[in-house]
């Protein structure tokens, strides 16, 4: 696809957890989880916008009525978390890493740093609203089209992580809530493909991890996704911890939105006016009284509705894919999924296959339905499904008018799904129980006088070690960088990062384990002392991977690995010379490989390959 | 706006006001914003502008800099009000503001912290409250954070709501700070005689700007009490610190026990009078007057000369001679343990007793509370209590500290003489003595 065509733009906003205690308060970032003491129970409420009116995400989440509840953890959180005291100075820390990070993408710091309170009511924060502040802007780094603009970069506050999700509860952890993150936000870019957006992403990556001061792991780093496209409307995606799924992500969005402008030309090919699609939701709860279906007899009998609505000129449509492993009807399903319901049913799925057929003929006379008209039911509590429904004939209105701005999350193959509508403007405002922190000139030179090797200078080190910068990216992404360090002086460089990044990757997929870094440490010390060669290298560290309390000489002992003497290669290849000396010597010029091959055989893996050739070669020579 | 007058000049030169649109550049950076007011803390020569992010930004006045407006901006945000729709089918309800946290307003583009003029104001942040009460009448005497409280605007509320009362309010809604609201439901407590409706106090832990303003539920809940037949005054506040239920606690028998808490406000000896959930749902848990007929009689007279003395390890007696000697009318001694003050056998001029009987006998009230708020003072377990007791100090049963210093102004602006002093100090009028100690009450 040709994306400077279809006037693809992207921002990101790189979330990265920092590794020291909470923001706001003392307690552990560890998130152990491991005595809870406490369970909290709170509702939150719509509070008043800028100029009187009420925030329009903000409200939509109260209508939702959710119940929040909060789990407490010994140690990872405290008063302040449960909103229950107000905040602690803020962490040294991470005030400092956050400018060292600012300095390392050039942005310009501000004099006064002010903490905000940005409104948000999902629960993630007990308070309602995220600490977060700015701490520079305008910045940038080197991409693959030289210079990316950094837009700004902010200090702020983790929220709380959801556990679950029963009805209108929503249950969240407070281990996470308070969490420093650093929140690197790029300018727009333009003209980049999704494959040249993800190395701009892996990049940031690279220069947060380059301070060592940046907490690793899964959902240490997430990232939010801002896409439009020509004709399309701008799309937040929240919530992408896996930075090799951006370009996938990108792409699908892309396709989504030009499968929705090409359903709004194919409606008005049919004709259809906003006016057609009525409101009309009915109880058709009876006509499922004696269906046949599992699922819908089940929910009814637990004191569930079935409602039943029409979308007039839709027929066909709800079975268009809009990008691989999304078609429309499941769009559409997920609005109804966002006032937990568990999706609906309509005419253009296999009705058959929910044993539903008779029940949706019937349906179809009640709503005075033609065979051009979608007819969908969903099933929920009483309270629930009539919302459900309206938010699912809003949608389908809106399908008119092309591709809704909104905020959707991120699934795990790249698709993406509806969370709520984009959050208007006016939510930000001062924390007022916090003072200004000034950063004076004296703190920054200071800083700046320490900064890590950037990105840039390490990598070009790399290279002229004769490492590729595929694998000098990835070895800066890894968990094993800081190893390459400490022995890039005893090790050849390109193999040590072949170990680093492929070996450990090999032996990650086939023992299904991650690699723990003392066990890639002390695999590296015993081929550095010289007890094995690098052949035996992967095998040692699978068998370690498995095992990780052996001890490493009883593997390499176990496994028949040790490194064997050049004198006793001699006496093998001897051995094999004279046990063979017929085949050799018909073999004639082929004999020499055919020997290496036999000796090899026999002690693969004990020492290095070159040798055995170097050896073989002498010793047929001197024949 | 409260910049150094070198950048007030400045602003006031190039005509910028605070929300204006402006550009400042320093060194080859620009920033564009609306400018902000300095709000109390920080570099007044630093210049705060809110970016287009939402986000503030400090940028310090230094030469070289450049600052121009480019537009007019915002007006700083108008407190937003609930327009209240009366139902008549509701009992009619006043409401009184007095100021605190409940009735405070975050601007949103400023951050700076407005005190509400008006229930209008409050209620935007609790419309459900229309729903429970008709708003008869919203008044505001007076707009003071809860710590600038004196007992003079504790005569002004019983008047007040008096007045309400027998001017035919089915109750009354006073909203109020924190910090001290347990002192002025201590005084409504004693100065409402013949209180036959209930009188409602209720604040606010966390402030309104916030998703989890506790106010609301607070609101709620004390409007269903003010519909009840429980014709007290009493404090409602949070129960747990979860947003479940409210606890209604007596006017003289609650403290705040927290700085922080939603849960702060306990009761101290005794149960809860009831539980209130936000459905209207309440249960009952402890005696109460009950709703009548009749009239309130604002009987607010009040000796403004009692003080509160703390007893402690090493403490100074001669506090009490300050007092006696400024003409000070009654004290309230809380001492530690049963009511103890130090009595110092080895270094006898460090004893409290010269001191308590010195002002006895001068006149002066002496009642003693317990430091350890929960349980009953005691004259008479230890040798030492009966040498206070002796000298003249009366121990206040299980009366709180601060409910036995309202308590003490009140009685003193009624009568001087000691000995009716001393029998009306131990006349429970209020529910402040409680004559049995339930097992439940502790840490409730």
């Amino acid at each position: 696809m040709d994306y400077s065509k279809v006037g693809l733009k992207v921002g990101l906003e790189i979330h990265q957890r920092l590794k020291t205690h909470k923001l706001f308060c003392d307690c552990s970032s560890d998130m152990k989880g491991e005595n809870r003491i406490l369970v909290v129970k709170r509702k939150l409420r719509p509070v008043a916008g800028e100029l009187g009116e009420v925030d329009r995400a903000a409200m939509f989440e109260y209508m939702k009525g959710r119940t929040f509840i909060y789990e407490v953890f010994q140690n990872e959180s405290c008063l302040v978390e449960l909103d229950e005291e107000p905040p602690h100075l803020v962490n040294q820390q991470a005030l400092l890493t956050a400018l060292e990070i600012a300095l390392l993408l050039n942005c310009k710091v501000v004099d006064e740093i002010h903490v905000m309170r940005k409104t948000v009511i999902d629960g993630s924060n007990t308070s309602g609203f995220q600490r977060t502040m700015l701490i520079g802007l305008d910045g940038w780094i080197n991409g693959p089209r030289g210079k990316v603009p950094i837009a700004q970069i902010c200090l702020e506050e983790e929220s709380a992580g959801i556990v679950d999700k029963r009805g209108k509860e929503v249950v969240y952890r407070l281990d996470r809530l308070g969490i420093p993150l650093v929140e690197i936000t790029t300018g727009l870019l333009e003209g980049y493909t999704p494959e040249e957006i993800q190395q701009i992403a892996f990049k940031i990556g690279m220069v947060l991890r380059s301070t060592k001061k940046v907490m690793r792991g899964i959902g240490t780093i997430r990232q939010d996704i801002n896409i439009s496209i020509e004709g399309g409307a701008r799309i937040e995606i929240k919530g992408l911890q896996e930075i090799g799924l951006l370009k996938d992500v990108i792409e699908k969005e892309v396709k989504r939105q030009l499968s929705l402008l090409e359903i709004k030309e194919e409606l008005r090919r049919r004709n259809l006016s906003v006016e057609e699609i009525s409101d009309e939701v009915l109880d058709v709860t009876d006509v499922f009284s004696e269906t046949e279906s599992k699922l819908i007899k089940r929910l009814v009998s637990q004191g569930n509705k079935v409602y039943c609505f029409k979308l007039p000129k839709f027929a066909g449509l709800l079975k268009k894919e809009l990008c691989e492993g999304k078609t429309f009807g499941k769009e559409l399903s997920d609005y109804a999924k966002a006032y937990g319901i568990g999706g609906i049913i309509h005419t253009d799925e296999n009705l058959k296959k929910y044993h539903l057929e008779k029940e949706f003929q019937k349906l179809r006379e009640l709503l005075n339905a033609s065979s051009q008209d979608v007819v969908v039911t969903a099933v929920g509590k009483q309270e629930d499904v009539k919302k459900a429904c309206d938010a699912v004939i809003s949608r389908a209105k809106q399908a008119l008018v092309g591709v809704p701005e909104e905020t959707r999350v991120v699934n795990p193959d790249a698709t993406t799904s509806f969370a709520r509508p984009l959050p208007g403007g006016a939510r930000m405002y001062p924390e007022t129980d916090l003072p200004p922190i000034e950063i004076s000139k004296k703190l920054l030179d200071e800083l700046s006088s320490n900064l890590p090797e950037s990105v840039d200078e390490k990598i070009e080190r790399l290279k002229s070690m004769g490492i590729e910068e595929t694998i000098a990216t990835k070895l800066f992404l890894s968990e094993y960088d800081e190893l390459f360090e400490e022995f890039v002086d005893k090790v050849h460089p390109p193999f040590l990062a072949n170990l680093l990044v492929g070996i450990t990757r090999s032996v990650k997929r086939e023992t299904g384990k991650e690699v723990p870094a003392d066990v890639v440490r002390r695999v590296i010390e015993s081929y550095v002392n010289g007890l094995i060669v690098k052949e035996a290298v992967e095998e040692i560290m699978k068998e370690l991977t498995l095992t990780p309390d052996e001890n490493v000489e009883k593997v390499i002992k176990k496994l028949g690995l040790e490194r064997i003497s050049e004198e006793e290669l001699v006496r093998i290849i001897k051995q094999k010379i004279v046990e063979n000396k017929e085949v050799l010597e018909r073999l004639g010029d082929k004999a020499e490989k055919a020997l290496i091959g036999m000796v090899m055989r026999e002690i693969r893996g004990r020492i290095e390959g070159e040798v055995v050739v170097k050896k073989v070669k002498e010793l047929l020579g001197q024949r | 706006m409260a910049y150094s007058p070198e950048l007030e000049r400045i602003l006031k030169e190039k005509g910028i006001k605070v929300g204006n649109r402006v550009r400042v550049e320093k060194n080859g950076h620009v920033y564009e914003g609306l400018l902000m007011p300095r709000i109390e803390v920080g570099d007044e020569k630093t210049l705060i502008i809110k970016l287009d992010s939402g986000y503030n930004v400090g940028i310090k006045y230094e030469k070289g800099v450049r600052i121009e407006k480019v537009g007019e901006g915002k007006e700083p945000g108008k407190i937003p009000r609930l327009k209240i729709r009366h139902n008549t089918e509701l009992p009619d309800v006043v409401m009184i503001a007095t100021g605190g946290t409940i009735g405070t307003h975050v601007d949103y583009l400023t951050g700076g912290v407005y005190m509400c003029r008006d229930p209008e104001e409050i209620l935007f942040m609790a419309p459900e409250v229309t729903e429970i009460i008709n708003l008869k009448k919203a008044l505001r005497p007076f707009t003071l954070a809860s710590e600038d409280m004196t007992p003079d605007e504790w005569k002004t509320l019983a008047k007040l709501v008096a007045k309400e009362l027998n001017e035919g309010a089915y109750g009354v809604i006073i909203t109020h700070g924190t910090d001290t609201m347990h002192y002025t439901s201590a005084a409504l407590s004693f100065m409402l005689r013949n209180l036959n409706k209930p009188v409602v106090m209720v604040g606010a832990q966390r402030s309104p700007d916030r998703g989890s303003f506790d106010g609301a539920m607070n609101l709620i809940c004390a409007s269903h009490v003010v519909k009840s037949d429980i014709a007290e005054v009493v404090v409602v506040m949070h129960g747990t610190t979860n947003d479940d239920y409210c606890l209604a606690i007596r006017g003289t028998k609650v403290r705040k026990m927290h700085s922080s808490r939603r849960d702060a406000f306990r009761p101290i000896n005794e149960m809860p009078i009831a539980k209130v959930w936000q459905d209207g749902k309440i249960e009952i848990l402890n005696e109460h007057r009950k709703r009548k007929e009749g009239k309130v009689e604002a009987d607010a007279k009040f000796e403004p000369k009692v003080a509160i003395v703390k007893a402690y390890p090493g403490s100074n007696p001669k506090i009490i001679d300050w007092y006696v000697d400024n003409d000070y009318k009654g004290l309230v001694i809380e001492g530690t343990g049963f009511g103890h003050v130090p009595t110092q056998p080895l270094k006898k001029e460090d004893s409290w007793i010269p001191h308590v009987k010195d002002a006895v006998e001068r006149g002066v009230f002496i009642g003693i509370t317990t430091q350890t708020i929960y349980g009953r003072t005691n004259p008479y377990v230890y040798r030492n209590l009966r040498l206070l007791n002796e000298a003249g100090g009366v121990h206040l049963e299980d009366m709180l500290t601060e409910v036995a210093y309202v308590k003490l102004g009140w009685v003193l602006g009624h009568t001087k003489s000691m000995k009716k002093v001393k029998g009306m100090m131990l006349t429970n009028y209020a529910g402040e003595i409680t004559k049995t100690s339930d097992p439940r009450s502790f840490l409730y």
